[in-house]
């Protein structure tokens, strides 16, 4: 949810949340945000949150209001704007901002959007695309914190049970994916057949081993080292001279591997 | 038809390693050549049960009717072929029931799920799906996406927004556009597709292609396509071993051989018998 911060000469006075779809400042005291001081009116100014976009328009103020040191009449905020009333100055914080203080949405699990809200957001975004990669990385942002807050705002309750998701943190902060531990790179070496001392390195996520038909096993590269699987054919590989169980087989530095009568040798490279 | 010696079907589920438990669904029959995946949403065990709702309203259903009626039957009403009529029926009706629960009990609400489901027969797949549960096929040394992710992240591409290779990276992929159980109606995306022996489909859940890269996937299923339970296997594992942020969920298909539908003299003489 976005926020004001309300502060005087440099002293932070209080936050307020947005919550209301209006929220109104004045000095008179049913305004939601009272500023108790001469020079701000009794009905100064209003902000009106839709979804996760504020307006603010000042309602005719004697002294006006600022953003930014600009005076205004309506005003669309934007992350970090100051407004200024008098001595008073508001900061406001938008949703995005405030969420990523807060909790970060979970942003792995499944959640649907609504067919209308989804138009409504895949429009504004193709509409400000043509307004260059600036508005279109603004747009989608937009896009997606409406969809998030629409999403949330229809009853679309997430897996954990937490709070819905206020916002969608800015597109360009993806997770990184889970960084794979240093692992060192494994290698076999045929020692018997006719191509003796060949060497392959075993970089990828897995490698097979043998003739299909025959005897096939494959050898997996994990986190936690590689291991050889038994994939087809009557007899399972030897590790060592032992045949080795259906399960993955953990590998180790200078094990030698038998199958469809070949031998080699799995060691680890520096 | 019995597609049991035409088919070959293996699977595997799996909570991940992050979340504690696990809200995706599968079913399969060999027999009637049907294959169901849901990867359910929604707060508390309301995710379980939407996805579980829909694998099993859509398989029980659909598994009486194909004993009775071949898929490929004519229908009177339409002069096509019933297939993708009764699998759009049996869908919107688990769309229903799991729409009608998160009506009537508040801890359901907003229970939804995606859903990819196959039916085989008369050497052709029909694939219906809703949402990012996704289709790959494996043939010969090919390996692609089948269907289209009814995902903001997929109309993004679509539109130009973004290109495929910034996807990968997007914060977003999780938003579904289409899914079971969310609106009182929905329209599943239903295609036909020819098929090969050698081919082997795979339905996956998000959990394992936001995890594994196309090409690992391509290549596990080249490499172990001799064993498809281990093929299985080593995709959650390799989910997992990649962070298994989300439930990981696979059903592997491999075609066997062909089987056409019985036609002509012999079938219409079956069909008057029964």
């Amino acid at each position: 949810m976005a926020k004001l911060i309300l502060s005087m000469d440099g002293l932070v006075l209080k936050e307020i949340p947005l919550a209301k779809e209006r929220t109104s400042i004045g000095r008179k005291p049913h305004n939601d945000i009272q500023i108790d001081n001469l020079a701000v009116s009794g009905e100064h100014a209003v902000i009106v949150t839709i979804l996760s976009d504020s307006f603010l328009e000042d309602l005719g103020s004697t002294n006006g209001t600022l953003v930014n040191g600009n005076p205004i009449k309506k005003h669309f905020l934007q992350n970090n704007d100051i407004i200024e009333l008098g001595k008073y100055k508001l900061k406001f914080v938008g949703e995005a901002a405030a969420a990523a203080g807060a909790e970060k949405a979970d942003f792995e699990k499944t959640m649907v959007l609504r067919p209308s809200a989804m138009k409504a957001a895949a429009e504004q975004a193709r509409a400000m695309a043509g307004g260059g990669a600036q508005a279109a990385v603004a747009a989608r942002s937009t896009a997606v914190q409406q969809a998030a807050a629409s999403a949330a705002a229809t009853g679309i309750a997430d897996k954990e049970a937490k709070p819905a998701p206020a916002a969608a943190p800015a597109p360009a902060a993806a997770p990184a994916p889970a960084p794979r531990p240093a692992q060192p790179l494994g290698a076999i070496q045929l020692i018997s057949g006719a191509n003796a001392g060949k060497e392959m390195e075993l970089a990828k996520p897995l490698t097979t081993l043998g003739k299909p038909g025959v005897q096939v096993a494959v050898l997996t590269r994990r986190p936690q080292g590689y291991f050889i699987t038994h994939v087809e054919g009557a007899n399972r590989p030897n590790v060592n001279g032992q045949q080795i169980g259906a399960a993955p087989h953990p590998l180790k530095d200078h094990d030698v591997i038998e199958l469809a009568g070949v031998k080699v040798e799995f060691f680890l490279k520096g | 038809m019995d597609l049991t010696q035409a088919l070959e079907i293996a699977s595997c589920t799996d909570p991940g390693m992050v979340r504690s438990h696990n809200e995706d669904s599968i079913a399969s029959n060999a027999a009637s050549g049907l294959v169901v995946l849901a990867d359910g949403m929604g707060g508390y065990n309301a995710g379980e049960v939407a996805s579980g709702m829909a694998t099993t309203v859509i398989t029980t259903e659909l598994q009486q009717i194909l004993a009775g009626v071949g898929p490929n039957q004519i229908d009177p009403q339409t002069n096509q072929e019933i297939a993708a009529r009764l699998v759009r029926d049996q869908v919107l009706k688990a769309n229903s029931s799991i729409y009608q629960a998160a009506q009537s009990q508040p801890q359901y609400a907003g229970m939804g799920t995606t859903l990819v489901l196959c039916l085989f027969f008369d050497n052709r797949v029909l694939v219906a799906h809703l949402g990012d549960s996704r289709l790959y096929l494996s043939r010969g040394g090919s390996f692609k996406q089948v269907t289209r992710d009814h995902s903001l992240l997929q109309e993004q591409i679509d539109s130009g927004l973004i290109t495929a290779e910034q996807a990968k990276n997007a914060q977003h992929k999780n938003l579904v556009t289409k899914a079971l159980g969310i609106d009182p109606s929905v329209e599943p995306e239903i295609h036909e597709y020819p098929t090969r022996p050698g081919d082997i489909y795979l339905l996956c859940s998000d959990g394992l292609c936001d995890m594994v890269d196309d090409a690992d996937i391509g290549m596990t299923l080249q490499a172990l396509g001799g064993n498809l339970n281990l093929a299985a296997q080593q995709l959650v594992q390799m989910a997992n071993d990649n962070g298994g942020r989300d439930n990981v969920s696979v059903i592997l298909v491999r075609v066997l051989r062909e089987y056409p539908a019985a036609r002509g003299v012999m079938a219409k003489v079956f069909a008057w018998l029964k």
